[in-house]
């Protein structure tokens, strides 16, 4: 059904587009650190439901993307992207029968380990390490994935709950 | 990926491509700034007489007090410029500055950069120093046709060269990535430094104008045990919160003028010798 497909596509890329557009939405200098990592949340959500439309090559053209939306060296995020992506096409199908908040449990995960490579590139870049801190997103991540994910669903009219 | 971010990290192979591609990304911030502006423009338009009133006064009484002050500056300025030729120093210009508006923050919270609506188009260039209303804010490190992005001075990577206005000691403040506090860098523990003393900028290393004011010393603590001083001050501009910034443009052959120092110092009583040359001396113990 081209049609279809093409609405997917066309949901993919606003979804995306407004990721992108709340990752570098301006909040407080100290309240930076509990930005959820939309556009991640997002791909992640993708590479669950829709492993085979979202190719690596997309993750990383939007990880390149969102390194050049905020200003921080190329690739750290894409490199978080595609070790994350990778994950997660290995264990969509036992995810998909996940309750929701095992999910969201999944998601910390996920996000924290972007998080790590993420801190890493930026201690490279000779930017002192946090403590706890980088964790800051990886949990209000995993609080925003049910409400990313029924949303999503609702969009692409899948009833799997 | 793991090339990338060494070579974009480790050589400036990729800058020209950021710079091209810089252009893509200013939508965003401008998306993302249309809230801020919505609230502006309704703060303006849905306004009480009474409370316009109410400015006007208070902006008239401010007036009175800045023409006061102005008063004084100009036979100030001449005394200065005489001062200077007898002195046979080359004179101080003034800055034409460019008002900038805020539209965005950088999102990486270990980062303090800022994005501002001015880029090529209006003469904003690499390194150019950035001010607020109340002293240095930073300075343009990325420009894009119609954008820019600013790195403030407390950001952890950034470090401007100051000078104590009371009496001309010179030091380096680094940012240390926390908004309220630099620290200064090598500073000798006989160094005549204390709380409360401004740090102006020095003009040195030619990247900001001499003389608008940084930070203000708030502790100078004199460890025995250590070599240096542990001064902490705090930035004079309003780093998280000024949303009108100026884009400093400089005549560039003022910059640094030994003879300058020479003359703000020169009616201070306790001139300090020791500068961040003698700070080789070490701790003192």
């Amino acid at each position: 059904m081209p049609a279809q497909s093409l609405n997917l596509y066309v949901i993919i890329a606003l979804s995306v587009l407004l990721a992108l557009v709340l990752s570098v939405y301006p909040l407080p200098m100290d309240m930076r650190w509990w930005r959820p990592e939309f556009v991640l949340v997002v791909a992640i959500y993708w590479m669950f439901f829709m492993p085979l439309t979202v190719s690596f090559l997309f993750l990383c053209a939007l990880g390149l993307f969102q390194d050049l939306l905020e200003g921080v060296p190329f690739g750290q995020h894409s490199l978080g992207l595609v070790i994350v992506g990778y994950i997660c096409i290995l264990s969509y199908q036992r995810v998909r029968n996940f309750s929701l908040w095992r999910q969201s449990a999944w998601v910390f995960v996920l996000v924290g380990i972007a998080q790590l490579t993420d801190n890493w590139v930026q201690g490279m870049a000779g930017r002192p390490l946090s403590g706890i801190q980088f964790l800051y997103p990886a949990l209000t991540s995993a609080l925003i994935w049910p409400l990313c994910s029924l949303w999503l669903d609702r969009l692409t009219h899948r009833h799997h709950h | 990926m793991m090339v990338l971010v060494v070579v974009g990290l480790y050589t400036d192979k990729l800058e020209p491509l950021r710079e091209k591609l810089a252009q893509l990304v200013t939508p965003f911030y401008q998306i993302t700034n249309v809230p801020t502006r919505v609230n502006d423009w309704r703060k303006d338009t849905f306004v009480s007489q009474v409370d316009l009133k109410m400015e006007n006064e208070a902006l008239k009484t401010e007036l009175l007090i800045h023409q006061r002050k102005l008063q004084q500056l100009a036979s100030l300025a001449a005394e200065n410029v005489r001062l200077r030729q007898l002195l046979n120093a080359s004179q101080m210009l003034q800055d034409t500055v460019l008002i900038a508006e805020l539209i965005g923050v950088s999102p990486n919270p270990l980062s303090h950069k800022v994005i501002i609506n001015r880029g090529t188009k209006d003469g904003a260039f690499k390194g150019q120093p950035v001010l607020d209303a109340f002293g240095l804010m930073g300075q343009v490190i990325e420009v894009s046709e119609n954008s820019s992005t600013v790195l403030l001075i407390s950001d952890s990577t950034h470090a401007i060269p100051v000078q104590v206005n009371r009496n001309g000691v010179r030091a380096i403040a680094e940012g240390t990535g926390d908004l309220n506090s630099l620290s200064l860098r090598h500073v000798s523990a006989n160094t005549d430094i204390r709380a409360g003393d401004l740090l102006v900028s020095s003009g040195l290393g030619d990247r900001f104008p001499v003389g608008y004011p940084v930070a203000e010393v708030l502790q100078v603590v004199r460890d025995p045990g250590k070599a240096f001083l542990t001064v902490i001050a705090k930035p004079m501009a309003r780093l998280d919160r000024s949303r009108h910034l100026l884009l400093v443009f400089e005549n560039r052959d003022q910059a640094s003028v030994p003879g300058a120092l020479n003359v703000t110092i020169s009616s201070s009583s306790s001139i300090s010798s020791s500068s961040s040359s003698a700070s080789s001396q070490g701790g003192a113990q």
